[in-house]
């Protein structure tokens, strides 16, 4: 969300949407349309040339920015000119895709990269994504969909934005979009009803797209409640206000390791504290004397953690202790932590044989904090 | 795992069960547009269909228009073939018998919350609704948040506006489908003549109708949800886990209940979700335990959970159970203060939990 006292900076508005089709496009090209109409300088800045009929009408009489070319294997390939862009300075500019990965050699890895630089230079941008490019969501996707995203948009991008808005279409009317050939080519309908677009996947990323908006649309109130002494009963603490307002403000305290889970655990314990609006530390205890001793493997796993966790926002400590679950348990007790977060540490033979286990070591120090060991939800999905 | 009270649908699932296979006897299909206020454009989208619809050969008619229209939707109405309502000093109904005569596939009625006048066949336009899919018109129609009964006194809470006229919030979820059209609350203001800002949420007024919109971007999902069960059901699929979160609270009568159940319900708050309780009753309690139990059940009851109490030798495997068939996405657990000799035998229940509850998050309380 725009810092209050940062006017320069351009608004961010994201259209969101729960698959391909919904109407993304289509919805931020007729809003711009509409501002066009009151007078306000509206460019494309990029929109898919492989654009749906529709789609492309909807772009009738808007200024598009020519695209930028790019060089890659001997192919050319079209990213949205930023340079361009910021020559042209409108007071708003359309960028579909979001979550975008541009092709090597383009001066910015992703477009949400491109999109801070039009941000900056005080433009305001209108652009598009689905609920699945949301980073912390990943896993729940995963989990529902059997379906691993790799284009992640980091959540800060995404809360940047002054407005959200959720694009809404009925699962039956965007499959028979789908059926029609109005989203992919033929070729590539039948691999989209296996895929994404298959049974219960639509209905059930619809659900979450409705309350991520419903949530961004929480979080903004409560920034505009900090901010100005509010009146407004709020629904999402309609009945817990009253003696309950005192509750100490919770501290989420993530156990970073090297093991892959980890990723999933920073999503998880960064959503959870983004809806209890709790502060969030992650932590990484070595056991070696000196960080640089371990393992190189092993250490850049670590730093890619917490390289991670940062990259969410996170504010990241090293420690050194020769009994891990003992230094966490101990930081946590000392910094008034209310909520550990750890995996659940797969129990190797050894562990097995010693009838020993990371987590349960701490589940059974701490017994004076909460310790949520959170579960793998991709495991099931992936075996 | 024998559950005490076997699980039921939801008399929501059962009522749209049977409105929907009424309907499908027909072919008829209710579509709803909702929106959070006046101004969000549910009349020209759901018009922006119609006409599509009928481009594609559909047979539509207009069945009842607003009073008020901006250019836009008018120009969309022109398009349309209209069955005039009925006039009468008290107001406007729709001619039912008349849509009946001229029998068209689709029905568009704007909007959907309405008294008829006295001396109408039906009291209310959504009963005008349900007489119209009952003889195979499939309706599209649209509903403001403040029209929808269950949320009337929170509308009125948040915005001082009151209303008479109200459908039920079981209509809408028996509706084959429904659609929320969602707009910033800065342009749904200046479709109404305000000044545009927008920059997120900057003014009471604002931050009022984004209360709404939360709202009824949630009672979207909630719909959506129903019907996902009902899907689910239907094809016999494993449930879908993590759209929503639901926090079961396990209660035994030493641990740390009271706090359990208070975390359990602002986490529910927080994340707009649900919250079970159950107790696995073993056999040879003693009736003191039960007289606790009975009191932290009263407690969960009170924070809004469901509660359940669940018989079974094997405590830890009759939760997870339970947890899977509820979609749980977190178990509370508290730590036991005194261990039995069931636990040293088979270790601790909390880690013995831990490592069956596959793909749940498991919560562990202080005692």
């Amino acid at each position: 969300m725009p810092a209050a006292d940062d006017t320069q900076r351009g608004n961010l508005k994201v259209y969101l949407g729960y698959a391909a089709g919904v109407g993304k496009t289509f919805q931020m090209l007729a809003d711009g349309q509409a501002a066009a109409q009151r007078g306000v300088d509206v460019v494309v800045a990029y929109f898919e040339p492989h654009a749906r009929p529709d789609t492309i009408e909807q772009a009738q009489g808007l200024e598009i920015v020519p695209h930028g070319k790019v060089e890659y294997r001997g192919k050319t390939f079209e990213e949205m000119d930023t340079a361009a862009v910021l020559r042209r300075r409108p007071n708003i500019a359309l960028v579909d895709e979001l979550a975008h990965t541009n092709i090597p050699g383009s001066a910015r890895t992703k477009r949400w990269e491109d999109v801070q630089v039009l941000l900056d230079a005080g433009i305001e941008v209108w652009t598009t994504m689905n609920v699945q490019h949301i980073e912390s969501l990943n896993d729940q996707i995963w989990q529902i969909t059997g379906i691993q995203v790799r284009e992640t948009v980091p959540d800060g991008i995404v809360r940047q934005a002054a407005e959200i808005v959720a694009v809404d279409v009925t699962p039956d009317a965007l499959l028979n979009r789908l059926k029609r050939g109005a989203i992919y080519k033929p070729e590539m309908v039948e691999k989209a009803l296996t895929g994404f677009f298959k049974g219960s996947n639509l209905g059930a990323l619809r659900e979450l797209t409705l309350r991520q908006a419903a949530h961004e649309v929480d979080l903004r109130q409560s920034v505009y409640d900090e901010t100005r002494a509010s009146q407004v009963s709020r629904i999402s603490e309609a009945r817990t206000r009253g003696a309950k307002d005192n509750q100490p403000k919770e501290r989420i305290l993530i156990h970073i390791t090297a093991d892959p889970s980890t990723a999933m655990l920073i999503r998880r314990g960064r959503r959870v504290a983004d809806y209890l609006h709790a502060d969030c530390t992650a932590l990484y205890v070595h056991g070696t004397p000196e960080l640089s001793q371990l393992p190189a493997e092993e250490r850049q796993a670590v730093e890619k953690h917490l390289r991670f966790a940062r990259s969410l926002q996170i504010e990241t400590r090293v420690l050194g202790g020769s009994d891990i679950a003992k230094t966490v348990v101990e930081f946590a007790r000392r910094n008034q932590v209310t909520q550990l977060f750890v995996a659940h540490s797969q129990v190797g033979l050894l562990e097995r044989l010693r009838g020993r286990n990371f987590t349960e070591d701490i589940v059974r120090f701490a017994q004076d904090l909460q310790v949520t060991v959170v579960a793998d939800r991709t495991r099931k999905q992936a075996s | 795992m024998r559950v005490s009270e076997s699980p039921r649908p939801s008399p929501e699932r059962l009522l749209r069960q049977a409105q929907a296979e009424e309907n499908k006897r027909w072919g008829a299909r209710l579509k709803i547009f909702l929106g959070y206020a006046p101004g969000v454009g549910k009349s020209y989208r759901m018009l922006d269909e119609a006409r599509r619809r009928c481009e594609r050969g559909e047979d539509v008619v207009v069945g009842a228009i607003q009073s008020q229209q901006s250019a836009d939707v008018q120009a969309l109405v022109k398009k349309l073939e209209l069955v005039s309502p009925l006039q009468t000093s008290e107001g406007q109904a729709i001619d039912v018998e008349a849509v009946l005569r001229r029998s068209p596939q689709v029905c568009v009625i704007d909007p959907l919350a309405a008294e008829n006048p006295t001396g109408s066949r039906n009291s209310h336009r959504w009963q005008d609704v349900q007489e119209l899919l009952r003889n195979g018109i499939s309706v599209l129609t649209s509903v403001n948040l403040l029209h929808v009964e269950e949320y009337k006194e929170k509308v009125k809470a948040i915005t001082g506006k009151d209303t008479t006229e109200t459908i039920p919030k079981s209509f809408l979820l028996a509706a084959d489908d429904i659609v929320i059209v969602d707009v910033p609350t800065d342009l749904c203001l200046w479709r109404l003549g305000e000044k545009l800002t927008p920059t997120g949420i900057s003014n009471f007024q604002e931050r009022q109708l984004s209360e709404l919109r939360e709202l009824a971007l949630l009672l979207t999902a909630e719909v959506v949800d129903a019907q996902l069960e009902s899907y689910v059901h239907a094809h016999g699929m494993e449930p879908v886990f993590g759209t929503h979160e639901r926090f079961l609270v396990c209660l035994t009568s030493h641990s740390n209940a009271p706090a359990m159940i208070e975390s359990g319900e602002r986490n529910k708050e927080r994340f707009q979700g649900e919250l079970y309780a159950v107790y696995v009753c073993e056999p040879g309690r003693s009736k003191r335990e039960r007289a606790t139990i009975q009191r932290y059940f009263d407690a969960a009851k009170k924070a809004g959970a469901t509660t359940e109490v669940l018989e079974s030798d094997d405590p830890i495997s009759a939760i997870v159970e339970y947890a899977h068939q509820k979609r749980i996405t977190q178990i509370f657990i508290g730590h036991s203060a005194k261990n039995t000799w069931r636990d040293r035998f088979f270790g601790d229940p909390v880690l013995r939990l831990i490592r069956a509850a596959e793909g749940i998050d498991v919560r562990v309380f202080p005692h």
